[in-house]
Order: C-alpha cells, then sequence, then structure tokens
C-alpha cells in the first residue's frame, strides 16, 4: 500500500533536537576532552620524532598524522581506535532511549514517519562528530604548523583534506552500527555493551583471527592466494580498511596495499611519491567499501525499525 | 460525509497467528467520549494503533476523520492527539521546550507556536511550570502535559490510553475534569481503562473489551438494563401514610420494597424520579430524599462475565 505524504517532513526539526542534545550533553563533553588530549599527546610525540629524525621531507605536514614515537602510537592510529568510541556512545542509545524514556509513541504519532526519526538522529550524530573532528583537525594542523614553522603544500592540504572525509566515513560506519543496536537491543546497556564487544573484536581480534582462519581452512598451500585471501577477510573489519585507505593517502609512497608484484615495480622508483589522484586510486575501494557499510548498517537498521512494533 | 470521526469495520489485528483483536466494530461520533474498557491485554491499545497508523491492520478497516490511517498517516496524526499509555516526556528539557519541539514536529509556525503552548499550558492549570524541567513534574503534571499538547494541536479527535492509572484520587479528578473541558471544545474522545469506576462518570458511550472482542457496547444505562436487566432502582425517603401503595401505581413500577425507617426501594423500567415525586407528594408525604442508582459498570463487568462465557467469535453488542 502506498502511503501518502513526504517521509522527509521533520526530519531538519528532529536532527535539530538531537544536535543541541549532543552538543549539550555531558558524555559528548567527555569525549571531546579525551579525544582532544589525547591528539595533543599523539601531536607532541610526532613533533619530537620529526625534528629528531626528518631533515628534508616534501610531506612534513602529513609526517604529523602518521609518525609515532613509542609508547604513544600514531595520531590516525588513535583517530581510528576513539573514533568508533565517540560514534558508540552517541548513538548507543538513540533508539531504545526513546522507548525508555517512553516518548516514542508520543513522537511518533505527531504528523511523521518513522524515517523522519531515524534519519534525524543519524544526520545529527553525523553532523556532531563531524564538527569535532574538523576542529580538531584544524587544532592538529594549526599546531603543527606553528611547531614545525613549515607552511604545507596544496597537495599536502588535498591529502590532508581527503583524511578528514574518509575519517568522517569511518565514523559513519560506527555511528549506524550503534544506531543499529540501539533499534534491535531494547535496553541501552546491552546495546552499548554488545557494540563495544562488536568493535573490539573488529578491531584487535579479526585483523590477527583472518590469517588464522584462511590458515586453517584454505584448500590450498598457495602462499599468494592465501595473503590474498586473509586480506580480503580481514576487511571485514572497518578499521582495517581505514587503516589501509589512510596508508594509501596519507603516505604518497604507497603503491599498493597487497602483495607487491616484481612487474608493479618495473621502472618504478621505490620510494618516489605518487600524484594525489593515483595514491586516491589505490584507497578508492577502501573508501566506498566504509561508505557503502555505512549505508548497508543504516538501511538494516531502517528496515528493523519499520518492523518494530511501537507499543511499550 | 457521516458525522462519525472514527469509523472501525471488522477490524482485526495478529501477531503471528495470534489474534489480539478480533473483527471489532464501532463508531465514534463528533463530540462524543467513547470508553474503550476492559482489562489489561485485551486489545484496548492494539486498536488504539491501529487507529493511529503506527501498527498494520491485519483484516477489516478504520477510517479516521474519513481518511485510512495506514495509507494517509500524516493527515490523520495531525488532527488525532494521543496520550500514550504511561506518557514521558524529555526530561531534561522544560515543559514549554517539550511542547515546542512537538510544535515544531507538527509545523506550527514561530508565533503560532509560543501563543498556543501558552493557551495550552494555561488551559491545563500548568502556566507557571512553561520553564521549569520536567524531570520535576509529577504524574499527574506529565499526564496534563500530555494533555496540553494535544490541545496544543488542535486536535478534533483526542486518543487517551489509561490517562487516569496511576493517579491520586486529586489528580484524576483535576484530569477527568481536563477531559470533559475537551468535549467542551468539540473534541471527540476516545480513552481506554481497566478503571471502570473512574471513567464512567465521563463516558457517553462505552465498549467493552474482552480478548479481543468488543462484548457490550452502549451507554452505561442501556448495559445496565441489558445484563443486569431489572432496570432503575429508584430509592425514597419520605414520611407518610401509604406511600407504597401511591408508588405502586406510578406507571412503569415494577415492584416497590418498603425498608423502615421511611424507607422505599422501587425498581422500574425508566427512571421515573419526577413521577416518584408527584405521587409522594400528591399522597400527602413529606419527601426527603429521592436518589436513583445508576448502574455501575463494575456491576454490569463482574455480571456480564458471570453470566455469559467468553464469546470467541463476534461479540455481542448492545447498541
Amino acid at each position: 500500500m502506498r502511503r501518502e505524504g513526504s517521509p522527509w517532513r521533520g526530519v531538519g526539526v528532529v536532527t535539530l533536537k538531537e544536535l543541541s542534545d549532543h552538543l549539550t550533553s555531558a558524555r559528548m563533553r567527555v569525549l571531546e576532552w579525551l579525544v582532544v588530549l589525547i591528539a595533543l599527546a599523539a601531536l607532541y610525540g610526532a613533533i619530537q620524532q620529526i625534528r629528531d629524525v626528518t631533515a628534508e621531507d616534501p610531506f612534513l605536514l602529513l609526517r604529523l598524522f602518521t609518525t609515532s614515537r613509542e609508547p604513544l602510537p600514531s595520531f590516525v592510529s588513535f583517530l581510528s581506535f576513539l573514533v568508533p568510541l565517540i560514534a558508540i556512545g552517541l548513538g548507543f542509545d538513540a533508539v531504545n532511549g526513546e522507548h525508555n524514556r517512553r516518548t516514542l509513541s508520543r513522537i511518533l504519532s505527531q504528523p511523521i514517519y518513522r524515517d523522519a526519526l531515524l534519519f534525524g538522529k543519524f544526520i545529527a550524530g553525523l553532523f556532531t562528530l563531524s564538527i569535532s573532528l574538523i576542529a580538531l583537525w584544524l587544532l592538529v594542523i594549526g599546531l603543527g604548523m606553528f611547531l614545525l614553522g613549515v607552511p604545507p603544500s596544496g597537495e599536502e592540504m588535498a591529502r590532508a583534506f581527503i583524511f578528514l572525509l574518509v575519517t568522517i566515513a569511518y565514523a559513519g560506519v560506527w555511528l549506524a552500527l550503534a544506531l543499529l543496536f540501539s533499534i534491535v537491543f531494547r535496553s541501552a546497556a546491552t546495546a552499548a555493551l554488545v557494540t563495544l564487544g562488536l568493535w573490539l573484536f573488529l578491531t584487535l581480534i579479526w585483523p590477527a583471527l583472518a590469517p588464522a582462519i584462511v590458515a586453517a581452512v584454505a584448500p590450498t598451500r598457495d602462499e599468494e592466494s592465501l595473503i590474498l585471501a586473509a586480506q580480503y577477510l580481514s576487511r571485514l573489519s572497518p578499521s582495517t580498511m581505514f587503516g589501509e585507505a589512510m596508508l594509501a593517502i596519507l603516505n604518497p609512497s604507497t603503491r599498493t596495499l597487497g602483495p607487491i608484484y616484481l612487474s608493479q615495480l618495473q621502472g618504478a622508483v621505490i620510494g618516489a611519491p605518487l600524484p594525489l589522484g593515483d595514491s586516491l586510486i589505490i584507497a578508492w575501494p577502501q573508501i566506498v567499501g566504509l561508505v557503502a557499510g555505512t549505508i548497508l548498517l543504516f538501511v538494516t537498521g531502517y528496515i528493523v525499525f519499520q518492523r518494530q512494533e511501537v507499543r511499550a | 460525509m457521516t458525522d462519525n470521526v472514527i469509523e472501525a469495520v471488522n477490524l482485526t489485528k495478529r501477531y503471528s497467528g495470534v489474534t489480539v483483536v478480533n473483527g471489532i466494530t464501532f463508531s465514534v461520533a463528533r463530540g462524543e467520549i467513547f470508553g474503550v474498557l476492559g482489562p489489561n491485554g485485551s486489545g484496548k491499545t492494539t486498536t488504539i494503533l491501529m487507529m493511529l497508523g503506527l501498527t498494520d491492520v491485519s483484516d477489516g478497516q478504520v477510517r479516521v476523520l474519513g481518511r485510512n490511517p495506514a495509507r494517509e498517516p500524516l493527515e490523520v496524526k495531525r488532527w488525532v492527539g494521543y496520550m500514550p499509555d504511561q506518557v514521558g516526556f524529555y526530561d531534561n528539557l522544560s515543559a514549554g521546550d517539550n511542547l515546542r519541539y512537538t510544535a515544531r514536529l507538527i509545523g506550527l509556525e514561530r508565533l503560532e507556536r509560543e501563543e498556543k503552548i501558552r493557551l495550552a499550558l494555561e488551559h491545563v492549570g500548568l502556566p507557571e511550570v512553561i520553564d521549569k524541567p520536567v524531570q520535576t513534574f509529577s504524574r499527574g503534571m506529565r499526564q496534563r502535559l500530555a494533555l496540553a499538547e494535544i490541545l496544543m494541536k488542535d486536535a478534533q479527535i483526542a486518543i487517551l490510553d489509561e490517562p487516569t492509572s496511576g493517579l491520586d484520587p486529586q489528580a484524576t479528578l483535576e484530569l477527568l475534569d481536563a477531559i470533559r473541558a475537551l468535549k467542551h471544545r468539540g473534541v471527540s474522545v476516545l480513552l481506554s481503562s481497566h478503571l471502570l469506576e473512574r471513567v464512567q462518570s465521563i463516558c457517553d458511550r462505552v465498549a467493552l473489551f474482552s480478548d479481543g472482542n468488543i462484548v457490550l457496547m452502549g451507554t452505561v444505562a442501556e448495559l445496565g438494563r441489558q445484563v443486569l436487566g431489572g432496570g432503575f432502582h429508584v430509592e425514597v425517603e419520605a414520611e407518610g401514610q401509604g406511600l407504597a401503595a401511591a408508588l405502586r401505581n406510578v406507571p412503569g413500577v415494577s415492584s416497590v420494597e418498603e425498608t423502615p425507617p421511611n424507607r422505599l426501594r422501587m425498581i422500574s423500567d425508566r427512571d421515573v424520579r419526577p413521577e416518584a415525586a408527584v405521587a409522594v407528594v400528591g399522597a400527602g408525604g413529606r419527601l426527603r430524599r429521592l436518589s436513583v442508582d445508576e448502574p455501575s459498570l463494575e456491576a454490569i463487568y463482574t455480571r456480564y462475565f458471570q453470566t455469559s462465557p467468553v464469546p470467541t467469535q463476534g461479540g455481542r453488542h448492545a447498541a
């Protein structure tokens, strides 16, 4: 049966309300401080390291993101770890919270579709994440320029900007996942635990588990296909995809993300940077994968939400 | 165009094979207070959700304000106010902000919005708490805030699910007054409850639900006559001689029973208080008190389920 009226009605209102909730919540403030402090720590480590070892590097600014100094990981590693945490923190009680506060049926009895509520919540979450990430990004670049005293080139800025966009897409995956579990589980605590558990599994355990699974079940002993299969399998984890995309974007000398074949090395100048377009082509499948994962998870949540009974 | 704001025909809801609402047929007229009564789990809330288009209809159909809620939910929900069972608000927001959010969802313009919110809160007796966060509100205040939301919306139909549950007697009275006020504004009210005696006083008509069927429907008096059978019980307290005989002659009276001192109970087929007064005075008696026992829903309900087994199909309709 066709329903009448726009599913977009009320999206803006819901988005604005959710956004103001997010930006004023204590939860958000804690997460922001966490990110800022850790970013500063990573930046400090990176700058120390760069000052010590790098004499001339055309991509000095990008080194800020990728260089680490023991015992601290690099800025990118920190982000790949912390962005999911913020996204889950923003999304784990999005829908079940409305259930538990008994506001869901009251809101849905207003002239809007359920679509508007879900879209609004997702957009508001992603917008909040984007604001934090952009602020963080500007902070790091600004501090980097100030402390290193080297102005960035146009290409560096372009790569840094793509890095920002991919990070937002990466955040989207986790936000959509948190939103999905907030629809599936009535209890916010269960939803948070399941999402965090899945995050830990995908980020820490899966990259190590994938080669083991491949080795256990593979019918072949062919080294090359084993490595490739393990790589494909490990890409089920958004963290792996994000890491690979960042490697290609922030490290211009990256030529491939898989095994390197001799044919690829013919005529190549080892260590020479690729142009931005080529780096982007290398990272493109990962970037598309992150966006597709976001859409897939969101649509799953959407379908579950449409079929759910609103009664408490 | 009929004057019924809600019309349900053979409305049915099944959850994975289990029939929760079983082919009910009823209608609510404009400006009427219609009570949907029955124990918990008898299908009241499901019926309400189907009227709002918040759950699918398995069979039959329902039309709200002449529209199909499954097909045009936005139009239906624009003009129908709904107070869910155990209504919730955003605790961190003020009463005004909660209503502002709803008003924006409805699509009211800014100026109109503020004016309507102020008037609605005044109407339910909460004008001074507009800037107070809802977390400080008592249960009764939340219920009245929900009524304010319905008023602000200019709803033509108010659907109230268990509006009085969990309220103390004072808050219940205030809420019932507020519901009566809705009726005076021309709003049709459909309210569900499992507390029979509380809502009896305000309902024009009631439908008794049991296991997804409407087993009885009509005015409380009609139901009383049908189920309790005995008709009206009129009690007269008067001093004088031969009053019993005089009252027996009143048309419609089937029996008079004298209980000293000076009390007469009579059973009649209608409300014979005016005629009884005339008869008493005509016989030279001094009339002290004249009252009629309204049949109580509680009694009707209990009696109904004592005497007849729960029907499995269709259901009996009293009106």
